[in-house]
Order: structure tokens, then C-alpha cells, then sequence
């Protein structure tokens, strides 16, 4: 198929289970031109002007809503940020009523970030809007997922027949879940680990490869994603310590080096240095991190331009 | 008022009869049964073609009166259970307040009889306000009419107060239901817990959770001596520890739902909220394992746990969503469709099932057809061909999980204390 015949225009985001591998590589082909902008002097292009993007955030964070915020001035839009804490329950108004008035205000894109795994899908169903799941719950974050392909593209030059361990709290991680789909649909070979108490039971069957051991995951891998653990999960009796946790299941040089020599080492951010990751990797020769937050914007940048305006052509100014 | 049923497959699971015959009905019983019947100034139903079968009976509804009418009240749960072909329906006490004294239970009671159209029987509550820590005043509630005890709606996590009130229910010999799924485990979930919870990233409820508290209330059931039902039975482990105790001789009986019977977690991919439900629906083994079951008698009886919500409360994320849909206005057409027609279950099991079963279980009256019965009958076409829409229920539950399905067969006639209460349909009252 010619990336002629794909289009996302007008199309929600929800997820890469529902994304298609040429949809995919259209994203990931647009980001790597839109990536150029973000290192030029003047980043403003004109291509997006007179679109609005509302960002809807009812969980915080910082990097993802920085990345949209910016990912969209880039392009020309105008954004603005909706940060609200507590569940539609808690505020007395309800998710419907809060995508309608923002509808009503006559934006293009919603990017919108929730706590409850399926609301993504929830506000697609109400809202003319275009909605971004920008992570919903421990469902998917689907913009997580492709600026990590493309990451990997950027240094492995391809996804397909890679073998990607994915390591940590799969449970509860969106990232998890939208990588694993993302790079299953490319062609790659996706190996998880962790303690069985933060693997979800029958992951299996999707078609991943589970593993007891870290070690066995990282066996000759390509690349390794580290995921972050939550603090909370330990009170929760998920596991027994942080200190338990790093020895075992963190990644540090030994294990790493049980990986390909190249293999390349990413983390979602923010990172528990010393916990899951260690210090010395995080930032050491293989380390992508710093450039999956790049990535990140570019990839951003590429969507919100193919969901407004369909095309490939990216108009650019100096 | 005499009414006379002529020409229908008169389906009676009680004597295991299966015959073409006409039905006499007066002064609110049943005359005669037989051939040929004729009756002066009696009206004439023409049910060639038809099933005439005793009254269908429900021993697991959520009427939600009082206090939660905004869900549904005795009036329009009563109604909803006529247009689904129910003569009897049982409701859960979870109510607000509870009903956990025999005021309330007397108070139902005389409600129903006066605004409802269908029987209403009252389930009364084990633990004062369903708190799980007191027991209610069972034998008062039992003495005004209730006809078993239940926490329903939740888990008992006490098995100290689970052991106590079988001990004190089964004194009256009444049973006990339970909700069987272990709270510390289930509690946090959402959906089945298997490969659709691990890809949505959703909570799952183990079906062990289910597994372990079925195991518990069998286990004190046997200590007490005293019986036990297990509502809405939904995992493979449940059923074998049916299976195993009724072998044993433990008076233990067991309901299926028709959506637990029907439907599983593949349901939950797109987050609608009219799917979610405790127990959840769960995989296709469980499925299997429950038609199994119902097929050989481990599971006693079809109930719907009708547990109607105001269209707000389930439209919101799915997460936030209340457990629960309507049932009563889609049960017996989703089992004719899903269970008779495709040759799973005979139609005297369909009634059997439906209306015989829990008439024994709980010693109601009705669930026969026989001379002096009192006249609760329902005609069913089960060929009929209807798309469910949600909008033109009854109940105030506009929330289905078999919404837009097309069914095959519905009740065509609810006839209750020999009343004609619906037709094609419509209920007339």
C-alpha cells in the first residue's frame, strides 16, 4: 500500500491496537520530517494556524502535556491546557458534560489524558472533536508507543524481527500495552519480564513471550524498555521492597550486557534511577532516553498534523 | 372471569408433561385442564401454535423500592417483568433503607399487591443495613412473608455471620443466598480477569475469587445442615463445587443468569458500560462449563439479577459505571434464542428452569399447572423474531448488554391470578 491511500484525517487516536502497521509508518515517515523543525532556530510553521487543541488532563503530568502543548505551538496552533485532578465523580460534573462544552468551543483536537482505561474510547463516542488518547488508565498511550518505534527505527533502522524486552510493571503500564501492540503489528518480537505479580495473567495469548527471569527477557535482545515501578504498588503488597525490587528485576550494566553489545536501552520517564534502572546505564552509551523526549514531540507533531490535515506535505516556513 | 386457553403445547415440567390441550381458568385458579374444553361466557385465547407454561418466576430482581426509584420502582419492575413473561419475582434488599425488618417486608408486600401487577415475594437481609456485622431480624421477616435471606448485592466477607445466619435461617427453613466472590479478591476489578483484562489494562476479578467464597458457603452450608443458594453462578470452579456438594447430599442450589450464560469478556473490548456486571461476564470456558451445568442439573434454575441503573449512572467511563443492567425483558427470549434454538436445552427445560425450579426451591406457589394452581400462565411464542431496543423497556434500566441483538421467540401473554396482564407485548394494566 502507498502511503498515498492512508490517511488520519479527521480519525481518533485511541490506541495501537486498532492502528494499522501502514498507519503506523505514516506517523513514524511525517515525525522523522517534522523532527528537523524542532532543531531549527525559529520552530514556528504556519501549517496548523487558526486550529485549536484543547489539552484535557485529568491525571497529572508534565512531559506528555508539555510534548502536546509544544508539538502543537510548533505547528502553528493555538493550545490550552485543562488540568483537573479528580474524577468527573469527585467534581460533580460528568466526563459527557465536560467534552461537550469543550466542543462547543469549536476545537479541532482533544488530547486528553484520564485515569479510567477505556475513556478514550468513551469521549470518541460523544465528542465531534478529533480525540488523542494521551494515556487512559493502564489501557494504552499510543503516542508512547510510536515515539518509542520510532526511536528504535531511528537507531536500529528497522522494527521488524528485532527482539524488544520490555521490563518492569506491565500490569499496570499503558506504555506496555501500546508497545507491545505497536511493535507486534512491525514485525518485532516482544519479550516481557517482571515480577509475576505485576504480569498481567494470559498476556500470553496475545502473542508475547513471557519470561520468570529478567535475564532470559534481556537473552540477546535489541532493545530494552525499561518501565518505570511505582512506589504505591510496593504498599500494596505487589512486591516486597524497592530494595528487592532493584536487585532483581532492576537493570543495571550486568544485565544489560546480556543484551546485543548495541543494544539499546529506553525508559518512558520519569525514571526511578537506582530503582528499576541504574544510574550508570541511564545515562551511559546505549541509553536513548533523552532522545525518546525528543521523539516524543516529533511524533506528536506528526499526528496532530495527520489528523488535521490528512496529507503528507508539510508546509514549512523559516 | 373465566378464560379459555385453546390449542397450546401445554408445557408442565412439574409432571413432566409435554401435550397439545386446552386450559379452563376461573376465579383466579386453574379449573381444568384437558381436550376439548368448553366454558359459557368464557374468554378465548386461540394459542395454536403456541407454549403454554406455567407463570415464568424470577428469584433474583433488584426492584429497588425503597429509596432508589430514580433505578426503578415496584410499578415499573413489576411491569418489565409482565412484558418479559414473569408471573413471580423475588427482590433483592438492597435498598435504601435495607430491608432488614419485618416493617419493610410487610411494607413490600402490601405495595406490590396494590401497584405491582406481577407477584412480588421479598428477599430479606441477613446482616442489619447489609453491614455484615449483626445479624437482621430474620425470623420476624420470615413470619411477614419473607421467602429467603440475602446479602445480595455484595460479598459477606464475614464467615463468622455467614456460619451464624445459616445456622438461624435454616432454623425456619428458609435458604440463604449469597453473592459468592471473595471480596479482598475481586473487590478492585472491573471485568473478568484473562487475556481482554490483560489487553484493556482493566482490573480483573478472578473467577478463584468466586471459586474460594462458593467453596466457603458450601462448606458452612454443610456444617449447618442448613440450605444454601448460590445466585448467579458464573465460573467452571463454582459449578464442579456445586456439582461435588449436591453429591454429597449438602442442600445446596444454584441459579444461572442468562447473560452468564450467553455472553463473555470478549464483550468488554469496546468499554461498554452495559456489559459490566459482578459477577463479570467471564471467558468461554466458564461458559460452556455453566450451560454444562444447567444442563445437568448442578445449576438449579435461570434468574436474571435484574439490576436496573438511571441512564446517568452508566453513562460514564466504564471504570465509574455501576455494575448491573435490566434482565427481566430479555431473559426468556435470549434463552430460547441462545440455549433452545440452537438445541443446548429442550423447552420443558427452558421452563423447568424458569418456572418450575425455583417454585419447588423456594416453595412458592405457582410453577405448575394443575387443577386448583393458581392461574399465573405464560403463553410463548418462541418463534418470534424481535430486535431488543432498550428505549421501549419497561424497567427505568435502559441499559442492556443485549441491546440491538435479534432474538428469536418472546412471551406473547402474561396471565397472572388469571388476568390477562400483557398481551403481544403490551402490558394492559
Amino acid at each position: 500500500m502507498s502511503k498515498a491511500q492512508i490517511s488520519l484525517k479527521r480519525k481518533d487516536i485511541l490506541g495501537l491496537e486498532t492502528m494499522s502497521a501502514p498507519e503506523m509508518s505514516l506517523i513514524l515517515d511525517t515525525a522523522k520530517e517534522m523532527k528537523n523543525i524542532i532543531d531549527r532556530d525559529i520552530k514556528k510553521a504556519p501549517t496548523l494556524r487558526g486550529k485549536s487543541i484543547v489539552n484535557l488532563f485529568f491525571e497529572n503530568s508534565t512531559r506528555t502535556r508539555t510534548s502536546f502543548e509544544l508539538a502543537g505551538k510548533y505547528l502553528g496552533a493555538d493550545v490550552v491546557n485543562i488540568s483537573t485532578s479528580s474524577s468527573s465523580v469527585a467534581k460533580g460534573e460528568s466526563l459527557r458534560d465536560t467534552l461537550l462544552t469543550v466542543e462547543a468551543m469549536g476545537v479541532d483536537i482533544i488530547v486528553m489524558r484520564h485515569e479510567a482505561e477505556g475513556s478514550a474510547q468513551f469521549a470518541a463516542n460523544i465528542a465531534k472533536p478529533v480525540i488523542i488518547n494521551a494515556g487512559d488508565g493502564a489501557h494504552e498511550h499510543p503516542t508512547q508507543g510510536l515515539l518509542d518505534m520510532f526511536t528504535i527505527k531511528q537507531y536500529k533502522g528497522k522494527i521488524e524481527g528485532l527482539k524488544v524486552a520490555i521490563v518492569g510493571d506491565i500490569l499496570h503500564s499503558r506504555v506496555a500495552r501500546s508497545n507491545i501492540w505497536g511493535l507486534m503489528k512491525m514485525g518485532a518480537e516482544v519479550h516481557l519480564a517482571g515480577p509475576q505479580t505485576l504480569l498481567p495473567r494470559e498476556i500470553e495469548k496475545i502473542g508475547v513471550k513471557v519470561h520468570r527471569r529478567v535475564e532470559e527477557a534481556l537473552d540477546q535482545a535489541d532493545v530494552v524498555n525499561v518501565l518505570r515501578i511505582q512506589l504505591e504498588r510496593q504498599k500494596k503488597g505487589l512486591f516486597p521492597s524497592a530494595r528487592e525490587y532493584a536487585r532483581i528485576f532492576g537493570v543495571n550494566a550486568k544485565k544489560l550486557a546480556l543484551a546485543k553489545p548495541d543494544a539499546l536501552l529506553m525508559h518512558p520517564g520519569p525514571m526511578n534511577r537506582g530503582l528499576e534502572i541504574s544510574p550508570e546505564i541511564a545515562y551511559g552509551e546505549q541509553s536513548a532516553i533523552q532522545e525518546q523526549v525528543k521523539n516524543g514531540l516529533a511524533v506528536r507533531m506528526a499526528l496532530l498534523f495527520l489528523v488535521l490535515m490528512g496529507g503528507t506535505n508539510i508546509e514549512t516556513a523559516n | 372471569m373465566k378464560l379459555l386457553i385453546k390449542g397450546g403445547r401445554i408445557i408442565n415440567p412439574a409432571d413432566n408433561t409435554d401435550e397439545v390441550g386446552d386450559i379452563l381458568i376461573e376465579d383466579k385458579v386453574i379449573a381444568a385442564i384437558g381436550q376439548n374444553l368448553s366454558a359459557d361466557g368464557a374468554q378465548v385465547i386461540d394459542a395454536a401454535g403456541l407454549v403454554v407454561a406455567p407463570g415464568l418466576i424470577d428469584m433474583h430482581v433488584h426492584l429497588r423500592e425503597p429509596g432508589l426509584e430514580a433505578k426503578e420502582d415496584i410499578v415499573s419492575g413489576t411491569r418489565a417483568a409482565a412484558a418479559g413473561g414473569f408471573t413471580t419475582v423475588a427482590c433483592m434488599p438492597n435498598t435504601k433503607p435495607v430491608v432488614d425488618n419485618s416493617i419493610l417486608v410487610a411494607g413490600i408486600i402490601q405495595r406490590a399487591q396494590t401497584e405491582g401487577v406481577v407477584n412480588v415475594k421479598v428477599i430479606g437481609a441477613l446482616s442489619k443495613g447489609l453491614e455484615g456485622k449483626e445479624l437482621a431480624e430474620i425470623g420476624d421477616m420470615i413470619q411477614a412473608g419473607a421467602v429467603a435471606i440475602s446479602d445480595d448485592g455484595g460479598h459477606l466477607d464475614s464467615t463468622r455471620l455467614l456460619k451464624t445466619g445459616l445456622e438461624y435461617t435454616g432454623m425456619f427453613e428458609r435458604p440463604v443466598i449469597t453473592h459468592s466472590e471473595d471480596e479482598e479478591l475481586a473487590g478492585e476489578g472491573y471485568m473478568h480477569e484473562g487475556s481482554v483484562s490483560a489487553m484493556l489494562g482493566v482490573k480483573g476479578r478472578p473467577a478463584v475469587a468466586e471459586d474460594i467464597a462458593v467453596a466457603r458457603d458450601i462448606m458452612l452450608a454443610e456444617y449447618a445442615n442448613a440450605p444454601l443458594h448460590i445466585a448467579h453462578v458464573s465460573s467452571k470452579g463454582a459449578v464442579e463445587l456445586i456439582r461435588q456438594a449436591k453429591k454429597r447430599g449438602v442442600k445446596v442450589t444454584a441459579e444461572a443468569t442468562p447473560h452468564h450464560l450467553t455472553l463473555t469478556d470478549e464483550e468488554l473490548k469496546t468499554f461498554n458500560t452495559a456489559f459490566k456486571v459482578n459477577p463479570p461476564l467471564r471467558s468461554a470456558e466458564h461458559v460452556e462449563a455453566l450451560i454444562a451445568g444447567l444442563k445437568d442439573g448442578t445449576i438449579d434454575m435461570i434468574a436474571t439479577d435484574h439490576a436496573p441503573h438511571a441512564f446517568e449512572e452508566k453513562d460514564v467511563e466504564f471504570r465509574y459505571a455501576p455494575s448491573g443492567f435490566a434482565g427481566l425483558e430479555t431473559a426468556l427470549a435470549v434463552v430460547l434464542t441462545e440455549l433452545y434454538h440452537t438445541g443446548k436445552l429442550t423447552l420443558i427445560e427452558v421452563i423447568e428452569k424458569m418456572s418450575a425450579a425455583p417454585a419447588r426451591t423456594f416453595g412458592l406457589p405457582g410453577g405448575v399447572l394443575k387443577v386448583g394452581a393458581p392461574a399465573d400462565v405464560t403463553i410463548i411464542d418462541s418463534e418470534y423474531k424481535w430486535t431488543v431496543d432498550c428505549i421501549k423497556f419497561y424497567t427505568r434500566g435502559k441499559h442492556s448488554p443485549f441491546e440491538g441483538r435479534n432474538l428469536r421467540g418472546r412471551s406473547l401473554i402474561t396471565i397472572v391470578n388469571g388476568s390477562i396482564i400483557m398481551q403481544n407485548g403490551e402490558v394492559l394494566t
